[in-house]
């Protein structure tokens, strides 16, 4: 733990700003600064994994669950059109309401 | 609660028999939860009207001679287990019609279309919902002060966390108000708060309880389970909520046993394994020595101890705070303010990338965003190879030495915790000591397998006394036996030695 706090410049501002736009969160310079200082502590307390010798070990992203076989593929009810877009914060029609997306939008900015 | 009435089984001998009725049990527990509340801060809602209205339709059932298995238990529900508007199986209209909001700003007005299949199984065997209980934002913590809506205190010292990610659950039932409620376990999310509010927490084997309706945070660890008063009711809970959900893909297709029928019974060989780092130099003195008491408790109980070695363990948390947000990156990508959840009010200039990242850092909290951030850096080009494949490597070790370990040992006993609870504030500028909170607990949600956290005694001061929690990890699906050797603990433990400062009964 010692180690980590010692090397707080594992991670950079810019990688901070990278991350956080890759996630779609917008942070302030304060932010950044403060999210770094901390992502750097954890990130410097996981590094302990690059030491080990895992050659030959095969990765395991879920234990095994007995499953057994796929349910059946029969169709059911499901929610109804009109309790989807009531969840929706903006909805107009039968349809979920966003602003543009040419010009300014996701392609933009 | 009504006297002699504080624990599920006799609740639900009460109301069969007829000797109460559930609408009186519910009554009271209500009453109880309005005298500890003010306090505590365990719930986000309560349904005052809509239990009793349930509470009458359990007592129609029983007069129709109908037995159900939890026949008015009052029960609370962590904020992250989706209650729907329509409740009632039997279609006639009764609902709770709560929001849920998984402690989040971002769904502050949320409410389910449907209801999580371990809710609605509690509610079909004659539990009382009585409310939704806070918890850290999402599942992301260790004290459920990273909630958006307010922090909840515990009852043995209300100027200390509950724990967390259920500390809400925990303290709900810490204090008295209901004998049993579901939380959910991600990397300790039960059986922390459990042992610091003195009471018994059960994280299933994965795959056990079906998640369905469980609001995701990392799905190859999450697990629902109980918090209970006592060992006895979180069977009865685990026999209400097990079993396969066609609607849940990694629920296990695998027989539910009784888990109340051999509680009482004594295991016929017990060999309990204890890995070194269960003794480490980290772990409060008062509970050092409550765990070698526990320990010697087990031994004069006729258990064998061995020690047990799980080298791995030394890296359970950097590989769990590696795939754990990792995941969470994932998961928690659906709350775009679009098509649920809170969305940013806009200017007319603003476009859809200004939508998803302020929708997103106006609804999260600090401790989801920085979760998120870490989870995406670790899948990142360039680190994946790093962190998160390096990660599940280390899973499938501590996996495979855990099954080696319980090969040789019917269960394995740790600390829950390496301390009492600690004092509000004390962890929240510094995320790593509050991740080092689960150092006991989350190797067991890597590896899959069901533990059970146990009250073990209480610390004597100075200060209030606190509980400290024992923790029993099983093999796959042995829930049944940790729950009978935590029984025969409790058994040999007797009533711990203090109560909580605030309690209903």
């Amino acid at each position: 733990m010692a180690d980590a706090r010692n090397a707080p410049e594992s991670l950079s501002a810019v990688d901070v700003r990278h991350v956080a736009r890759l996630a779609r969160l917008r942070l302030s310079d304060g932010e950044v600064e403060a999210y770094r200082e901390r992502l750097a502590a954890v990130v410097g307390y996981v590094d302990r994994l690059r030491g080990l010798d895992l050659s030959g070990v095969e990765p395991l992203s879920a234990a095994p669950v007995s499953v057994a076989s796929l349910g059946p593929d029969d169709p059911g009810p499901t929610l109804s059109p009109g309790s989807v877009t009531a969840m929706a914060p903006e909805s107009h029609d039968g349809f979920v309401r966003v602003p543009r997306v040419m010009d300014g939008g996701e392609g933009g900015a | 609660m009504i006297r002699g009435l504080s624990d599920a089984t006799s609740i639900v001998r009460a109301v069969h028999t007829r000797e109460t009725s559930a609408r009186d049990v519910t009554s009271a527990a209500l009453r109880a939860l309005g005298a500890v509340e003010p306090r505590l801060r365990a719930f986000l809602c309560t349904f005052e009207s809509e239990a009793l209205r349930a509470a009458d339709l359990v007592d129609a059932r029983v007069a129709k001679g109908e037995r159900p298995p939890l026949a008015g238990v009052p029960v609370a529900i962590k904020d992250n287990i989706c209650l729907g508007p329509d409740l009632c199986a039997r279609g006639d209209g009764l609902g709770y019609g709560g929001t849920t909001t998984a402690g989040s700003r971002i769904l502050a007005r949320y409410r389910s279309p449907f209801t999580a299949t371990a809710a609605q199984r509690l509610i079909d065997a004659g539990a009382i919902v009585l409310g939704k209980t806070n918890l850290d934002e999402f599942g992301m913590g260790s004290s459920t002060e990273h909630s958006a809506f307010g922090v909840t205190r515990n009852p043995w010292d209300t100027d200390r966390v509950p724990g967390g990610s259920s500390g809400g659950s925990a303290a709900a039932v810490a204090s008295g108000v209901c004998p049993i409620a579901l939380g959910s376990d991600t990397g300790g999310s039960i059986r922390q708060p459990a042992a610091h509010c003195g009471v018994v927490g059960l994280k299933p084997t994965y795959g056990r309880v079906s998640r369905l309706g469980l609001i995701a945070y990392a799905s190859s660890l999450d697990q629902v389970g109980p918090i209970a008063s006592s060992v006895a009711d979180a069977a009865l809970c685990l026999q209400a909520i097990a079993g396969h959900d066609g609607g849940d893909a990694t629920s296990a297709r695998e027989p539910v046993p009784d888990y109340s029928a051999r509680l009482e019974d004594k295991p016929q060989r017990l060999v309990v394994g204890v890995p070194g780092q269960a003794r480490s130099g980290a772990n409060s003195p008062e509970l050092a020595d409550a765990f070698e008491a526990s320990l010697n408790l087990l031994r004069g109980l006729g258990a064998e101890i061995v020690s047990v070695d799980i080298p791995m363990l030394d890296h359970a948390i950097a590989a769990y705070y590696v795939l754990a947000p990792a995941e969470a990156s994932s998961n928690l990508a659906r709350y775009d303010g679009v098509r649920y959840g809170t969305r940013a009010n806009l200017s007319p200039q603003e476009g859809l990338r200004d939508l998803y990242e302020r929708s997103r850092s106006e609804g999260f909290g600090e401790e989801v965003k920085r979760r998120i951030m870490l989870g995406t850096y670790a899948l990142a080009g360039g680190y994946y190879e790093q962190y998160y494949a390096t990660a599940t490597k280390v899973r499938r070790v501590l996996r495979e030495a855990f099954g080696r370990a319980l090969a040789t040992c019917s269960m394995i006993a740790t600390p829950a915790t390496p301390g009492p609870a600690f004092r509000i504030g004390a962890k929240t500028a510094d995320p790593l000591a509050m991740y080092l909170e689960d150092v006991y607990t989350v190797g067991v949600n890597l590896a899959g397998l069901p533990a059970v956290s146990v009250p073990m005694g209480c610390t004597s001061g100075p200060g209030k006394p606190l509980p400290l929690g024992l923790q029993l990890i099983g093999a796959p699906l042995q829930e049944a036996s940790l729950l009978q050797a935590a029984a025969m603990f409790e058994r040999a433990r007797g009533p711990l030695t203090h109560r909580p400062e605030v309690t209903a009964i």
